[in-house]
């Protein structure tokens, strides 16, 4: 077989669930109705820390319509424990509430307000404790204690060893290092250094976490959920209530947005126990205003020096980064480990000492949002890499060339060389922001770029059905949240088995029927699960081959997939005919296996990252000297996607990715003061409207098929977001000299800047 | 009470509560899912619709209000399995990618182009303030509606 040009791969056609999602048909969570169903209402804590001394559920038992109603002390019949990284999270609080938010207790009724009447019914007595709001009240001498006892591991083989350490509020600390940066750093020509903050923020993703759970009469739990991690969720459950995995089915349909927000168990735990206890299946759909007690990303304070040689060769980097991961561990060690992991950033440096540590506060527990850790480092790094272009009298964008890591070249021992070409994306960057031009003078530039790696080892597997007719079922469990994997996956069948996108199915999560896959995060569902689907279709492609060359009688290598048919020098059968010859009758049907498993690796983190996501963005900004206020006039975006899979998918992915980092770099930040979240809510928190967006917003690919995923791919879509803040700012600070180290660049923090700037004599 | 509404061209009386809101009549008592609960407070505009042609957040609509006048949910947009213009656009300019805020928008950009049957990207920027998505980044949003705006000239 000779290599034929590609059909549906590369191909911008529109995502196979549109039809279904604009005619308002897509089913989501709370779409779902199962006969008998009760609704949940959950009580939460009004205090960020507080002993729970009793909580009583009698009056909420008692009450008409009312078929369960539970706190943390009646979950006696499960281990009401979970967490991914650690399990130190409870269905409901059990003796103390650690965040303003937390679930205390919780009822099913017949309907919502029934269920929210019966909230009221229960006393709980609090004894207010003294908590801990901030990184600093929490590392501080003598700080009250969010956990005092020691949480088992989660279900991570390599987080298995953390331990928090005991008598403070460190969840986890990590360091990496390489050469010797302290003696480099104070040999160093040019040493820069500053700190930076990044706010915490919220997901904002439109549907609210939901979940409908159902036990059934043999004891088998399947639950209905918003979650970006079918396995996980069954993991935990089957842990919590000491079921085998194969009674424990997730299934999961649309997703109304994730970010990294609907990873890992988040309600579901509480509506399994819930129906459990109710006898009956539950329903338990959060608001928005709950998913800001759910989950929330790392707020980080980061300390980085970076010391260079004169001719502008970065020779050592020290970062020192605290995340505040809230209450509960959730995924953080594992977002500080990563973010920190690749905190020098896409460039060479021989000399690094990186540290970092997940600090547990008496807030919304941290987890992953998209960027898992980077997007903090990443604006420290950045930002700084243009004040040492400044000092070196540098163009940032040049400073940044010459020190990028090349193709091919090691970033750690023993992990994947890198996959991309820097030089390329920063090349494309600013000849489309015109970065040779004189910007007018009202407008300021700036660039940025970054490096992540995407989660290793990790696991996706995937069957691939040919059916008596030609059509074809895609089983695989990456999760459709709005990122288009559906799609993807569709195209990469139907390009390996020659059919047309419309004979292509790809079937829902559910783990009763779709095989293992790790996660929907990390942008690795093209790469991992895409080439698991490919090489499940190259197994039926093979397996029909060898059909088709017996019963033909015709060599293999004379042989070519066409458009639903075998094509053989002097004759063509379609697929189903090809079948009908080899089971005789009509019925029957071919099935291919794919499992991507690339194990664990001697690389620092455990596995090699399956492809780098290489990302760099360019900005141009005016800025209202009255007001603060700063509008971003343009905005480009390139990523090195190895080859895009879907240009319209892909383009949509980065750009809303631009546009959710805009959210933190002039908008979003969860306040909090008093004890309380200030800010919880859709009416004072504020994410990007359409009206906030670029004046002009490009997004450009580098596409040299040089990754391990499909056709070439790489993993993409977290990318765009991460640049965007310190290129903001970058922008900013050549336009008025104005240096900000604190997101988000709210018209306020540029205002005082600009009065302090021009007080100065 | 009774109340008497057509929804999506059909003549429906329904009992409903003095406090329903249609939002939930909506989902709950007609089965029509298309418009979204999101943020209960009428900033996000997912569970937009129209009464009597104007768009309103149906989570904090009342139901009795809907009284003796014509709601349009997205299951009503297409004539049959002809799409409405702006379906057609938004699916070829990838205007969707959850889904979530979708019906929303398409409602929301049916009351402007009934209002202002060609407007400028800004006319569009500003109208669609209402209405948040957190995947697109709105810019193939806006493409969608000018491209419908052609299509409905």
């Amino acid at each position: 077989m000779s290599a034929r040009p590609l059909r549906v791969v590369g191909q911008p056609v529109p995502r196979v669930d549109a039809i279904e999602k604009v005619t308002g048909r897509a089913r989501y969570v709370t779409d779902l109705t199962l006969p008998g169903m009760a609704h949940a209402k959950v009580l939460r804590s009004p205090y960020a820390h507080a002993r729970v001394r009793r909580v009583d559920v009698t009056r909420a038992r008692g009450r008409a319509g009312v078929f369960a109603a539970l706190a943390g002390a009646d979950l006696t019949w499960c281990d009401p424990y979970y967490g991914p990284a650690y399990r130190d999270r409870p269905v409901l609080a059990i003796d103390v509430a650690r965040y303003e938010g937390e679930p205390v207790a919780a009822v099913a009724a017949v309907d919502e307000a029934t269920a929210e009447e019966a909230l009221e019914l229960i006393d709980v007595d609090y004894e207010p404790l003294a908590a801990v709001l901030s990184l600093e009240a929490a590392l501080a001498s003598g700080a009250p204690l969010v956990h005092a006892g020691q949480p088992p591991a989660g279900h991570f083989a390599d987080l298995s060893t953390l331990r928090p350490r005991p008598g403070t509020n460190i969840c986890h600390q990590w360091s990496f290092a390489r050469g010797d940066a302290v003696a480099e750093l104070a040999a160093a020509h040019i040493v820069v250094e500053d700190a930076y903050r990044f706010p915490s923020v919220q997901h904002v993703a439109l549907e609210p976490h939901a979940v409908v759970a159902a036990w059934d009469e043999t004891g088998a739990l399947t639950l209905w959920a918003s979650t970006q991690n079918p396995y996980s969720v069954r993991m935990e459950l089957a842990k919590m209530f000491d079921v085998p995995l194969a009674r424990i089915r997730v299934v999961v349909p649309h997703l109304g947005g994730g970010f990294g927000s609907k990873t890992y168990a988040k309600l579901e735990p509480l509506a399994a126990t819930l129906a459990r206890a109710a006898g009956r299946p539950v329903r338990l759909a959060a608001s928005i205003s709950e998913a800001f007690q759910t989950v929330r990303r790392c707020a980080a304070r980061v300390a980085v020096r970076a010391g260079f040689r004169r001719d502008g060769t970065l020779l050592a980097v020290e970062c020192d980064a605290d995340y505040d991961v809230g209450a509960y561990a959730d995924i953080g060690p594992r977002v500080v480990q990563k973010g920190t992991y690749t905190a020098t950033g896409p460039y060479r440096v021989p000399h690094a000492k990186l540290a970092a540590r997940a600090v547990y506060t008496n807030t919304t527990p941290g987890g992953a949002f998209r960027g898992f850790g980077v997007p903090q480092l990443a604006w420290a790094l950045e930002s700084l890499f243009d004040v040492a272009a400044d000092r070196l009298g540098r163009d940032p964008v040049d400073l940044r060339r010459q020190n990028f890591l090349a193709h091919g070249e090691e970033f750690a021992p023993g992990d994947t060389p890198i996959d991309g070409k820097l030089e390329e994306s920063l090349g494309r960057a600013a000849e489309a922001i015109r970065w040779a031009q004189m910007p007018a003078a009202d407008r300021g530039r700036g660039v940025a770029a970054m490096l992540k790696a995407s989660v290793a080892p990790s696991i996706s597997q995937a069957i691939v059905r040919l059916h008596a007719d030609g059509s074809v079922t895609v089983l695989a469990s990456a999760v459709e949240m709005g990122q288009g994997t559906r799609t993807v996956l569709a195209q990469l069948a139907a390009e390996v088995l020659s059919v047309p996108l419309a004979q292509v199915m790809v079937v829902p999560p559910d783990t009763a029927v779709t095989p293992y896959d790790q996660t929907t995060s990390s942008s690795r569902s093209t790469a991992m699960t895409g080439r698991a689907v490919q090489v499940a279709a190259e197994d039926v492609r093979d397996q029909l081959l060898a059909i088709a060359a017996q019963h033909l009688g015709v060599a293999l290598r004379d042989l070519a997939l066409d458009e639903g048919s075998v094509v053989a020098p002097s004759r063509r059968v379609t697929y189903a005919e090809a079948l009908a010859l080899e089971f005789g009758m009509s019925g029957g049907e071919l099935i291919g296996r794919g499992v991507i498993a690339p194990g664990r690796t001697a690389a620092p983190l455990g596995g090699s990252t399956p492809f780098w996501e290489v990302a760099v963005g360019a900005a141009e900004v005016s800025v209202d000297e009255e007001t603060g206020a700063l509008r971003i006039e343009r905005y480009v975006s390139v990523a090195d996607v190895g080859r895009a899979i879907n240009p319209l998918l892909l383009e949509g992915q980065d750009e809303g990715g631009v546009v959710q980092g805009l959210g933190h770099t002039l908008l979003e930040e969860m306040l909090y003061a008093d004890g309380h979240l200030l800010n919880g809510t859709l009416l004072v928190y504020r994410v990007p409207r359409a009206d906030d967006t670029p004046g002009e917003l490009e997004c450009h690919f580098v596409e040299n098929a040089d990754g391990s995923g499909p056709f070439g791919a790489k993993g993409a879509g977290e990318g765009s977001l991460i640049p965007v803040s310190p290129a903001v700012a970058n922008a900013l600070a050549r336009l008025t000299g104005v240096r900000l180290r604190d997101l988000p660049l709210t018209p306020e923090r540029v205002w005082r800047a600009l009065r302090s700037r021009s007080a100065r004599p | 009470m009774t109340i008497h509404v057509v929804v999506n061209g059909r003549p429906r009386d329904l009992e409903v509560a003095p406090h329903a809101l249609l939002l939930d009549v909506l989902r709950d008592a007609l089965d029509l899912k298309g418009a979204k609960r999101s943020c209960d407070t009428q900033v996000c505009g997912a569970c937009t619709v129209l009464v009597d042609g104007l768009a309103v957040s149906a989570c904090t609509y009342l139901a009795v209000e809907a009284d003796g006048r014509s709601v349009l949910t997205v299951e009503g947009l297409a004539e049959g399995d002809a799409l409405h213009p702006l379906q057609r656009a938004f699916v070829e300019a990838g205007a969707v990618q959850c889904g979530f805020c979708t019906s929303g928008m398409l409602l929301t950009a049916r009351a402007m182009l009934a209002e202002n049957a060609k407007p400028t990207r800004d006319d569009v920027l500003h109208y669609l303030r209402g209405s948040l998505c957190r995947c697109t980044g709105y810019r193939k949003i806006v493409d969608a509606v000018l491209a419908a705006a052609e299509t409905v000239r």
